[in-house]
């Protein structure tokens, strides 16, 4: 494994170098029936879960097949994805913002022959490589966060739990028989990188434990203050502990103060907040971010915790098939889940999706948390 | 035969979704066989001990991977993420396991040439393993040694044309919705503005100069595909001010079941016939819609552009034609003070090049919050702590009731001394004239 120079010289960095170029222009790779009718574009429609057509004022078709794809994903899957688009499609492709992939083509005959192919496709061990589907009033791809892959905050893993999650939501992933569409999403820990505060249904992992002290390293590793300053509850203060005979400068934590965001830990590694008991995960429920009919929401917390059962976590998957199947069988035509649950109460959702109602539940963070509480004397029995 | 043996991980090849397991496999053959003699500049391995470190998570229930460490290339402050391994000796293939965010393409269409370069070089000097693409929309390389870092960074801007992304404290990589490449609702060019304003602040995006994070989300229209509204700091929803579009006949097919209603999206079911009064008239937000004799009208004046009905009729509803965009401010995840949604800024302005009003919006925004804004406060959180008052100060604009979801329900108004007659400065022996103590 000998050094290979790509023509970089280390003791002259800004020797011909290159920065602030930016991105490559996204025209360049758009298939020609896009570049021709950008713009003009009339109407779509999903002819099957997973195949859309959309029609141009000029009167020109653009077939798309969406299928799902892993957001971890290796060069070897996306060659295969190259060769699928220069076997069917000139080459071109595209992505979605939930991690679908979607390749366009000009005919409906080259769609089906495309779809059929990509049908075709699966890994030694059996799953699919791409299942075509994700439109409509159905369940698409998880858009997810890093989890125990790469990061080093999370309190669930990420990939793992969103492939035990679509293998159990499948059928609506390549069906439309849901009342609207249904958006799942998951971050591994609260700082919510792949921002699931709006989602139909989300997947949070979250810590229960505050942190652990490491008094040894705390201050050759940290710059207090920081870590002091960092805490949005003010749970941390300074403090000098007796460590192998030695007075040292560390932080004390009122842990009954801590609300296990891990903001410490991202200013101070000498305070990780993982562990195996008290990691789980929070589902949350009835977000969304379209303007369709009702406001964006927020999602709401529906279960506080359930602990994370690697590898493929049964009672999260089983919790979330619960509440899509009360929601497909209660809510109306068009209705988001947040729309159904509001319609009917959130004490007749809690009854219809059988999710029992704890103390955790009821928000007592910050003045926010009022408004959440019910000032009317109408409710349900 | 594995380096590692992962029974936990292989309960995740089976079923029917795409088994990232497999693929991680694969990729460790292919790696070990390495039949195109690729010279590996990270450990040929590198993938059977990311297996292994991820069946050791699986085990314990905890994450292996520990801080970032301060790692780049030179002159950059974003756009690589230092990554350890806090098990190095059992997995030294990963131990030093930096990312790379390397700057999507606007609309996220690619060409297999190209891809195929990226992975070249990915296969050469990384790990082989991506996502694509990451939350804030990059192309991510998930893994490899520091010496790789500044020779991909060149192999990328000398070879291939391409830049990274963003990450720290600056301006992250903006992303935007497909757009008027491929959709009818869209109501402005979102790859148009998301590769202008990506190259306009490249500054801004390489080289922290921020109090925290800033994103920039261009959706094309409020049904609001990349979740602008709820995870940019500055969101960009296109609208427009006139008419929706109607041709009636279409209406009148849909009526009568000649064309399918939402586009075939609720094809899996069947809810009964279409009933243009209950799925469409009735669910209209504002009640601006009425079907009378064969006929649809919209009060124009009354909609509030939700979108639903073009959605369900999209053959028979088109978007008006006077478009442009709204913007929204200060929209964030939970951490640290709880979510927040985008709160409206600017109901209406045009979107078109060179784009100088969005970009004087943008720019007195950033100064504000560069002056103001603490150490890891986003926009949203300042907005709070400062006022709507003081945005509006700040960006010149003027206050409009759209703004606002209702006026204030308190009267503690903060009047300032110049809005009051004759000021505050007062004479208490002139005033004891007239009461006394």
């Amino acid at each position: 494994m000998a050094f290979i120079s790509s023509g970089y010289n280390p003791d002259k960095p800004m020797e011909d170098r290159i920065t602030d170029i930016g991105p490559r222009k996204y025209d360049e790779f758009y298939p020609p029936v896009i570049a021709k009718n950008k713009g003009k574009w009339l109407y779509h429609e999903i002819l099957e879960p997973g195949v859309l057509v959309h029609v141009a004022e000029s009167g020109d078709e653009v077939y798309t097949v969406r299928t799902g794809g892993c957001r971890l994903m290796t060069t070897t899957h996306i060659r295969e994805i190259c060769e699928i688009a220069e076997k069917h499609c000139d080459g071109h492709l595209r992505f979605t913002t939930r991690n679908n992939i979607e390749f366009m083509t000009d005919s409906k005959d080259k769609a089906y022959a495309l779809k059929k192919d990509l049908e075709g496709r699966k890994f030694d061990a059996g799953s699919f490589k791409f299942p075509v589907g994700g439109t409509g009033a159905g369940i698409t791809n998880i858009i997810h966060t890093q989890g125990w892959i790469h990061c080093h905050t999370p309190a669930t893993d990420a990939s793992g739990p969103v492939k035990a999650a679509m293998d159990v939501l499948f059928d609506d992933f390549q069906s439309m028989r849901l009342p609207a569409q249904v958006r799942v999403s998951l971050a591994c820990c609260l700082n919510m990188c792949g921002a699931v505060h709006c989602s139909d249904i989300a997947i949070l992992g979250y810590h229960r434990k505050p942190p652990l002290l490491d008094h040894e390293y705390l201050d050759k590793m940290c710059e207090i203050p920081l870590a002091i300053a960092a805490c949005p509850t003010a749970a941390i203060k300074p403090a000098k502990v007796e460590f192998n005979g030695k007075t040292v400068n560390s932080v004390a934590v009122k842990n009954e103060r801590c609300m296990f965001c891990g903001n410490c830990y991202t200013m101070c590694p000498s305070m990780p907040l993982t562990d195996t008991e008290g990691d789980g995960i929070v589902l949350m429920v009835g977000g969304k971010v379209s303007n369709r009919i009702s406001a964006p929401k927020f999602s709401k917390v529906a279960v506080a915790f359930i602990p994370n059962e690697a590898p493929r976590w049964p009672q999260t998957t089983a919790t979330i098939k619960n509440i899509v199947e009360a929601y497909s069988a209660d809510a109306n035509k068009y209705e988001r889940i947040g729309e159904w649950a509001e319609r009917i109460g959130w004490e007749r959702f809690f009854e219809k999706c059988e999710l029992e109602f704890t103390h955790h539940l009821i928000d007592d963070f910050r003045d926010p948390a009022y408004f959440t509480w019910r000032q009317t004397t109408q409710f349900k029995f | 035969m594995a380096k590692h043996e992962t029974p936990l991980l292989d309960q995740l090849e089976s079923g029917p979704w795409p088994s990232f397991v497999s693929d991680l496999k694969q990729e460790a053959e292919k790696r070990a066989k390495n039949e195109k003699g690729v010279e590996f500049q990270i450990p040929e391995d590198v993938v059977e001990d990311l297996l292994g470190v991820l069946e050791l998570s699986y085990k314990h229930g905890r994450t292996h991977w520990k801080h970032g460490g301060i790692v780049g290339v030179f002159g950059y402050g974003g756009g690589v993420i230092g990554r350890y391994c806090d098990q190095p000796e059992k997995f030294p293939g990963v131990a030093h396991f930096h990312t790379m965010r390397v700057n999507q393409p606007a609309g996220k269409f690619y060409k297999a040439e190209y891809l195929r370069e990226l992975c070249d070089l990915w296969d050469f000097r990384g790990s082989g393993i991506t996502n694509m693409h990451g939350s804030t929309g990059d192309i991510i390389f998930i893994g490899t040694t520091t010496p790789q870092l500044e020779e991909i960074f060149y192999e990328m801007t000398h070879n291939m044309n391409q830049d990274l992304g963003g990450s720290g404290s600056n301006l992250r990589t903006p992303s935007d919705c497909i757009g008027q490449a491929r959709c009818e609702y869209a109501c402005y060019d979102t790859q148009a503005i998301c590769h202008t304003f990506t190259n306009e602040y490249q500054d801004e995006l390489h080289r922290p100069a921020f109090p925290y994070k800033f994103k920039f989300k261009f959706d094309g229209c409020p049904n609001c595909c990349v979740a602008s509204i709820a995870r940019a700091d500055m969101s960009f929803v296109g609208t427009w001010r006139d008419d929706i579009r109607i041709d009636q006949k279409a209406v009148k097919a849909y009526v009568g079941g000649e064309l399918a209603p939402n586009a075939g999206a609720h094809a899996g079911r069947d809810w009964g016939s279409f009933d243009i009064q209950k799925e469409v008239v009735d669910l209209c937000p504002t009640e601006c819609m009425r079907y009378e004799g064969d006929k649809l009208e919209i009060n124009t004046k009354e909609c509030t552009r939700c979108m639903h009905c073009i959605n369900v009729m999209p053959r028979a509803l088109r978007i008006g034609n006077d478009r442009g965009l709204s913007i929204l401010v200060g929209a964030k995840a939970p951490i640290l003070d709880g979510a927040q949604m985008g709160s409206l800024l600017v109901p209406f302005i045009k979107a078109e090049e060179p784009y100088d009003e969005i970009k004087e919006i943008i720019e007195s925004i950033w100064d504000w919050w560069m002056e103001e804004g603490k150490n890891r406060e986003r926009l949203g959180e300042l907005l709070k702590r400062q006022g709507f008052q003081k945005l509006l100060e700040m960006t010149g604009l003027e206050p409009d009731p759209r703004m606002v979801q209702e006026p204030r329900s308190n009267p503690y108004i903060f009047w300032k001394e110049d809005e009051v007659e004759g000021g505050w400065e007062r004479d208490i022996d002139e005033f004891r004239k007239h009461h006394q103590r």
